[in-house]
C-alpha cells in the first residue's frame, strides 16, 4: 500500500529551483532512504513534506488525502512526524516535558479546562504520559527522563528527538540525519532502533543520511537526489553502483 | 538533600512536590492570612501593591517568561483594566462584576494586539508593543467624555455588600484572595498542555509547529491571558491610587513590569513574585537610603528611574536566572553542603543551534 505519495513536487526560491520537479512512493511498513551531495535538496524535500515550506508546484497525497496545502501544524496529527538535522528540541525542559510537547497534536483540552485543571485534563494528562513512558521505555531513556536537555550530550539528544517524534504516534516517521555528529557505535545503535521502530511499532520511516554503512543495513529502498532532481532510486545497492549517482558525488563524467 | 520517591504519575502532576512543599506554601498563606493582626495599615497597603504587582507579573511571566514574548506594552493592559473598572463602577455595577469586566475587556484587547504581534519577534515585537503603550495612553488621554483625560478619574469607592473595601484590612483581603487565584490558574495552565505549547514556543517555534503546537493560537493565548492578570491587577490598583491619570500608565509603568520578571527570573512563577516584591519595595528602600544620602545626590530628579535601571543592567550582566536563580543556587548549595561543585550551575555554551527559520 502506497503510505505517501509525491508528484513533479517543486520548490523553487526565485530562480533556484531547490526541488525541481521530484516524483517518489513510501510504501507502508518500508525504509526509505533519501541520499545526495550536500545542497541537493534533501532536507528541503522533508521540509516540504512537514509543511514548512510551501511548495510552488506539485502536490503530496498522504494515506489518500492531498495535504499540499495542510497548516504546518496539523501534519502531527495526520501521523507525520519528525526530527531536525541540527535538533530542534526544547532545551530549557526537561526530557520528559520535550515528549509530552509531543502529544500535542492529540490534545483536547481547551486553555478554560486546563486554567481550573478540571478532572478531564488529569486524565488526559495521564494518558499522554503514559505514552511518553513507553517511548522512554523503548528508546531506553530512563536515566535522561527528569534531565534538562542542555544538560544532555549531543548523542542522548538525538535519541530524545526520535523519543519526541514517536510520541506523536505517528504513521510516516522522517528522520533528517539521524547519524550526524555522533560516533560509530551511537550510529550502530541508530540502525538497530530504526528497524525496531519499523519492525515492532509497524512505522514506516523515511530518512535523509549520509553515512553510507547505515544506509546499506537499514533501507528497503534508497533515493538519489542531485540539485533538486531525482537522479536514481532503487534497492541500496543498485543505488550506489548507479554511474550517475558516482558521478554527482565524486564528479567523474558518466 | 530531599529525595522524592515516586510512585504514581500523579505526583508529577499535582500542584505539590510532597506533603512538604505542601505544609510550606499553606503555612506562607496562614502567614499572609494573619499579616492583619501584627501589621500597621502602612505597610498592610504596601504588601497589598506588592499582591497587585505580582499579579500582572504572573501574567507577564506567562508571556515573556514562558512564551519567549517580550512585551513592554504590559502597563497598558494595567491602565486598561484600571480604567475599565473606574468606568463600569462609575456606571452602577457592583464591584464583583465590575472587576470581572474589567479582566474581559483587557484579556480582549490582549488577543487583539495577539493577533498582529503573530509575525514579529524578539526585539520587532519589544517595538510594537511598545508603540501599543503610546497608543493606550494616548487614548486615555483624549477620550476626555470616557476618561476625564489629563483631568483625571476618581474611581468611585469599592462595595460589597454594603462594605466598603477602600478600607486595609479588607482591601488586603481582596487582593490576597486575587494574587492568590491567579498564581493557581497560571500554575494550573503550565501543568497542562497549553503551558507546555507556550515553553516549545520559546525554545523552538520550528519544533512546536511540527508537534501539533498552533503557533497563532497558542502566541494569542499567551498575550489575552496574560493581558488578563495585567487587567485585574489595574482593577485591584485602581483603588489604590484613587484617581486615575494617563501618564501612570505609560512607559515607565510598562519598563518596571519587564524590570520585575527579568530581576525575578524569566521562566519561574516564583521569579515572578520575588520580582513584584522587589519592584514594590524598591521605593521604600530607596527612600531610607535617600535620607542618609548627602542632599545634593537625594534630592536629585530621576534618582528612582536610574537605579532602577542601574539594577535591571546589574542584574542582567551578573545574574541573568534573576533572583530566583540566586535563591535556587543558594538552595542547592546548602543541600550538597558540603559537597558542593562551584561548575553546577556554570552556563554551557552550545553550538548546535540551528538559527535556519528564525
Amino acid at each position: 500500500m502506497t503510505l505517501l505519495n509525491v508528484r513533479d513536487l517543486t520548490l523553487s526560491f526565485g530562480g533556484v529551483k531547490a526541488v525541481n520537479a521530484i516524483s517518489f512512493d513510501i510504501q507502508a511498513g518500508e525504509i526509505f532512504t533519501i541520499i545526495g551531495p550536500n545542497g541537493a535538496g534533501k532536507t528541503t524535500l522533508f521540509n516540504l513534506l512537514s509543511r514548512i515550506y510551501r511548495p510552488t508546484g506539485g502536490e503530496i497525497t498522504f494515506d489518500g488525502m492531498n495535504i499540499t496545502n495542510v497548516a504546518a501544524h496539523r501534519i502531527a496529527k495526520l501521523g507525520i512526524a519528525r526530527t531536525f538535522q541540527n535538533i530542534e528540541l526544547f532545551e530549557h525542559a526537561s526530557v520528559l516535558h520535550n515528549l509530552l510537547v509531543g502529544r500535542q497534536a492529540h490534545v483536547e483540552t481547551n486553555v478554560l479546562q486546563e486554567m481550573l485543571f478540571l478532572p478531564s485534563v488529569r486524565k488526559r494528562e495521564l494518558e499522554h504520559r503514559d505514552v511518553a513512558e513507553r517511548v522512554i521505555e523503548l528508546l531506553r531513556l530512563e536515566h535522561a527522563r527528569d534531565e534538562l536537555i542542555a544538560n544532555l550530550p549531543y548523542g542522548v539528544r538525538k535519541i530524545v528527538e526520535i523519543a519526541r517524534a514517536l510520541c506523536t504516534q505517528p504513521k510516516l516517521l522522517l528522520l533528517d540525519e539521524p547519524s550526524s555528529g555522533l560516533n560509530p557505535e551511537e550510529t550502530h545503535d541508530i540502525g538497530f532502533w530504526i528497524r525496531d521502530i519499523r519492525d515492532d511499532l509497524g512505522i514506516t520511516i523515511a530518512l535523509v543520511e549520509h553515512d553510507m554503512g547505515l544506509v546499506g543495513r537499514v533501507s528497503d529502498r534508497v533515493m538519489a537526489i542531485d540539485q533538486g532532481q531525482m537522479v536514481a532510486v532503487g534497492r541500496p545497492d543498485e543505488v550506489r553502483q548507479n554511474p550517475q549517482v558516482l558521478s554527482a558525488y565524486l564528479g567523474i563524467p558518466s | 538533600m530531599r529525595r522524592i520517591f515516586k510512585t504514581h504519575y500523579n505526583q508529577d502532576i499535582d500542584l505539590f512536590r510532597d506533603g512538604i512543599d505542601r505544609n510550606i506554601y499553606c503555612g506562607l498563606l496562614v502567614i499572609l492570612l494573619l499579616l492583619p493582626l501584627s501589621v500597621g495599615s502602612f505597610w498592610l497597603g504596601e504588601i497589598s501593591y506588592a499582591l497587585i504587582l505580582s499579579i500582572t507579573s504572573v501574567g507577564l511571566m506567562l508571556l515573556t517568561g514562558f512564551a519567549g514574548q517580550v512585551s513592554i506594552g504590559h502597563g497598558a493592559f494595567v491602565g486598561i483594566g484600571a480604567y475599565a473598572n473606574a468606568v463600569l463602577l462609575t456606571s452602577g455595577l457592583p464591584l464583583p462584576l465590575s472587576i470581572i469586566g474589567a479582566v474581559v475587556i483587557s484579556t480582549l484587547v490582549g488577543a487583539l494586539l495577539g493577533y498582529p504581534a503573530l509575525r514579529l519577534s524578539g526585539l520587532y515585537l519589544a517595538m510594537a508593543t511598545l508603540a501599543f503603550t503610546f497608543i493606550v495612553e494616548h487614548v486615555f488621554v483624549h477620550w476626555e467624555s470616557m476618561t476625564g483625560g489629563f483631568g483625571g478619574m476618581s474611581v468611585p469607592a469599592g462595595v460589597i455588600l454594603n462594605y466598603s473595601i477602600m478600607e486595609g484590612v479588607s482591601f488586603y483581603y481582596l487582593c490576597l484572595l486575587s494574587a492568590v487565584g491567579a498564581l493557581l490558574l497560571a500554575r494550573n495552565i503550565l501543568r497542562s498542555p497549553t503551558g507546555r505549547a507556550f515553553v516549545s514556543i520559546r525554545d523552538s517555534e520550528v519544533a512546536a509547529q511540527s508537534m501539533g503546537v498552533n503557533l497563532a493560537s497558542k502566541k494569542t493565548t499567551a498575550f489575552a491571558l496574560s493581558a488578563g492578570f495585567a487587567g485585574l491587577s489595574g482593577a485591584l490598583l485602581a483603588h489604590r491610587i484613587g484617581s486615575l491619570a494617563p501618564d501612570a500608565f505609560g512607559v515607565l509603568l510598562s519598563i518596571q513590569l519587564l524590570l520585575m520578571v527579568v530581576v525575578g527570573g524569566l521562566g519561574s512563577l516564583h521569579g515572578a513574585i520575588f520580582g513584584a516584591i522587589f519592584v514594590s519595595m524598591l521605593p521604600q528602600i530607596i527612600a531610607v537610603f535617600r535620607d542618609t544620602l548627602p542632599d545634593s545626590l537625594a534630592q536629585q530628579p530621576g534618582l528612582e528611574p536610574g537605579l532602577f535601571g542601574a539594577i535591571l543592567v546589574a542584574f542582567v550582566l551578573f545574574e541573568p536566572a534573576g533572583i530566583n536563580g540566586r535563591w535556587q543556587k543558594v538552595k542547592a548549595y546548602f543541600a550538597h553542603f558540603p559537597m558542593h561543585r562551584k561548575a553546577t550551575f556554570r552556563r554551557q555554551k552550545n553550538f548546535t543551534k540551528s538559527e535556519r527559520f528564525r
